[in-house]
């Protein structure tokens, strides 16, 4: 077990350089310079050559990797002379357009993306595999008929498009809460609260629309395994069938599925956090594209990796734990 | 007192096609100690059949009587039913290793049957899991009650799958297939090991298979069924001796014999089975029959054919067949 998971870290280290290598390969060959923003609006194209020197631009590309990755792990100083920046540990790099290393700017946001997604996280679970256990077990009634037009329909629904209506009908006709701006957890739990609601549901909408079906095939699928036939013929009572032999297996995938999702969502939900300007990690990626702040570009970028990567771990071992045929001797 | 009484059992099933007449007006008794085979093809009932007496058999339309012990079961109310499966009623599947669930070891698998039934404690139950995979000859017991399904070979797991049905001592055990995922020498350890308990402990055994050469092993008494309905009943010795309906005969020639020598070629019977949702008028086998193919007679296409008497406790639904008790 151990030596498993040496290797998953070790592979998972790999992805992560490979990622690292690609993303800055591709922004470094992008025409923008860096040594342009670090100087400023009106520099001359010698002070501009002068940057480049400081900030190492010239060297070959494998040289400024390296320089990267290192940083990473032991910070890096920018620059020489008057312009020095320091960047600690962990150096994903600095954005000059906003005087800060990347990491602090992230680190800053991530408790916005966290609190979207893990809270619509639990919304989507709650609503999504409850229709879908609910439609399996009604399997071509009338109930399992409304879940299933509902789902397709809700699935279409563009994200933009529900945070259009949420904001109309909330905010606007009904006045039931103000227009969201994002409250610390700490400093007020219930603006906090009040402030997600409608993000949350944005978010929520998709995700829901998806797992209830992904749930309902699945408890399907899994009820007419031969085990849960087994089951009744021990002479269970149907509550104990169902919900003991039945959904156990049947909700493995749905949690495979919310690991990935999470994983992805945890570096910034994108359009649901611009459209209601909550400073999280997504915002800053669509700020930062607009400005072309490409360290931060990048930063994000291998956040990203890394979350979804690690959640990929993080989902083989919950698999492990729950079907002991995927444990390794 | 005869311990299982299924009369004119039929099954039916809604499909989007039409109506699938699984099982068309079966009968048979079981008896305390003895064994009845039931022999067919993949989709003659035989399997539909088992299900049925169970109450397992969900979204179908059941008929007929099926009596267990005196017990109405048919139109019972599904607590009854339920008390009495796993508890007095077994049944061991084909599959040992997608009929045991993946996520429960052995042990518990066999103890939560037990707890169900007998109120035991969580000890007591395990004790008896572990009691139960002895008798049945799994090695350490103890430590294997704690393995998953997936841990077991194949042999291991079908005996698992029969100390599971063992254990709350029931009285009938219906048995669908349980050794055909088998390999041979294994096959026979699980039939012996079967027929040890049903003389130690008088248990019914109903033996669901395709293989007569099981039957031949086990069965007191055979039913052969064809595309949902008995084509032939018999004991078993009178059977094997003499087949009397086409079908058997056909079985029994498609069957390899040490004894039949070099040149004798084995004979499958051509033309696969009848569909249940449209099948053939009057005899069901008629479209494969060689004697139909022979002599065209038209009472084999007239009326659907009805089980006779053609000798002393041998029944045959061959309209052909000359009656000779």
């Amino acid at each position: 077990m151990i030596g498993y998971l040496l290797r998953r870290l070790l592979a998972m280290a790999v992805t992560l350089l490979v990622i690292c290598a690609l993303t800055f390969a591709i922004f470094y060959l992008l025409p923008s310079d860096p040594a342009a923003q670090f100087c400023g609006k009106d520099c001359s194209a010698e002070r501009i050559e002068l940057v480049r020197q400081q900030l190492g631009l010239n060297d070959p590309l494998v040289v400024q990797f390296g320089r990267y990755v290192v940083g990473i792990f032991a910070g890096q100083t920018l620059g020489s002379g008057p312009y020095a920046v320091r960047c600690d540990f962990p150096c994903f790099g600095y954005s000059f357009q906003s005087a800060q290393p990347v990491w602090d700017l992230m680190m800053d946001r991530l408790p916005t993306s966290a609190s979207l997604a893990v809270g619509a996280a639990v919304l989507w679970l709650l609503l999504g595999v409850s229709a879908g256990v609910l439609a399996a077990l009604r399997r071509g009634t009338w109930v399992d008929r409304t879940v299933m037009v509902t789902t397709i329909g809700l699935s279409a629904l563009p994200v933009y498009f529900i945070a259009m209506i949420l904001l109309y009908l909330v905010v606007t006709v009904t006045g039931l809460l103000p227009y969201p701006r994002y409250i610390a957890f700490g400093e007020d739990p219930g603006g906090w609260l009040a402030n997600l609601i409608m993000p949350w549901t944005t978010l929520a909408v998709m995700y829901a629309a998806l797992y209830a079906r992904m749930t309902r095939n699945s408890v399907i699928e899994t009820l007419a395994e031969p085990y849960v036939r087994t089951a009744r013929a021990k002479g269970l009572p149907e509550r104990r069938v169902v919900g003991k032999h039945g959904l156990r297996p049947a909700l493995t995938p749905v949690a495979t599925m919310l690991g990935m999702d999470l994983g992805g969502l945890l570096a910034g939900a994108l359009i649901t956090e611009s459209l209601f300007s909550l400073p999280g990690v997504g915002k800053l990626f669509a700020d930062s594209l607009n400005k072309a702040d490409q360290p931060v570009i990048m930063g994000i970028t291998l956040l990203a990796s890394f979350f979804i990567v690690s959640s990929n771990l993080v989902v083989d071992l919950v698999y492990a734990w729950i079907d002991p045929r995927a444990r390794l001797a | 007192m005869t311990l299982l009484q299924v009369t004119d059992l039929s099954v039916e099933f809604d499909t989007a096609e039409g109506v699938v007449r699984a099982v068309r007006g079966v009968d048979f008794t079981v008896e305390r100690g003895r064994t009845l085979g039931i022999v067919g093809e993949s989709g003659s009932g035989k399997s539909v059949t088992s299900l049925a007496v169970m109450g397992l058999h969900r979204g179908a339309r059941i008929g007929g009587s099926v009596r267990f012990d005196g017990t109405e079961l048919i139109g019972a109310p599904e607590e009854t039913v339920r008390r009495l499966r796993g508890r007095r009623i077994a049944m061991v599947f084909q599959d040992a290793l997608t009929a045991l669930h993946p996520y429960f070891t052995i042990g518990d698998q066999i103890a939560e049957a037990y707890r169900e039934h007998h109120g035991a404690s969580r000890k007591a139950a395990r004790k008896r899991a572990v009691d139960v995979l002895g008798d049945v000859g799994i090695p350490e017991p103890a430590r294997r009650a704690g393995e998953y399904p997936h841990e077991f070979s194949g042999g291991m797991r079908q005996r698992a799958m029969i100390a599971l049905a063992l254990s709350c001592e029931p009285d009938l055990i219906i048995a669908d297939e349980p050794t055909t995922a088998l390999d041979v020498t294994v096959q026979a350890q699980v039939l012996d090991l079967l027929m040890r308990l049903q003389q130690d402990r008088g248990l019914g055994i109903v033996m669901i298979t395709h293989d007569l050469g099981v039957i031949a092993r086990v069965a007191d008494d055979v039913l052969v069924m064809y595309g949902g309905s008995a084509a032939e009943q018999a004991p078993a010795d009178r059977l094997f001796a003499d087949p009397r309906h086409p079908y058997t005969r056909g079985l029994l020639d498609s069957l390899p014999r040490l004894d039949a020598g070099d040149a004798t070629e084995l004979r499958a019977i051509p033309g696969s089975p009848p569909s249940l949702l449209a099948p053939p008028a009057g005899c069901a086998f008629h479209p494969r029959c060689p004697v139909y193919a022979r002599e065209r007679n038209p009472l084999c296409t007239g009326d659907r054919p009805a089980l006779r008497q053609v000798g002393d406790a041998h029944h045959n639904a061959c309209v052909l067949d000359e009656v000779t008790p």
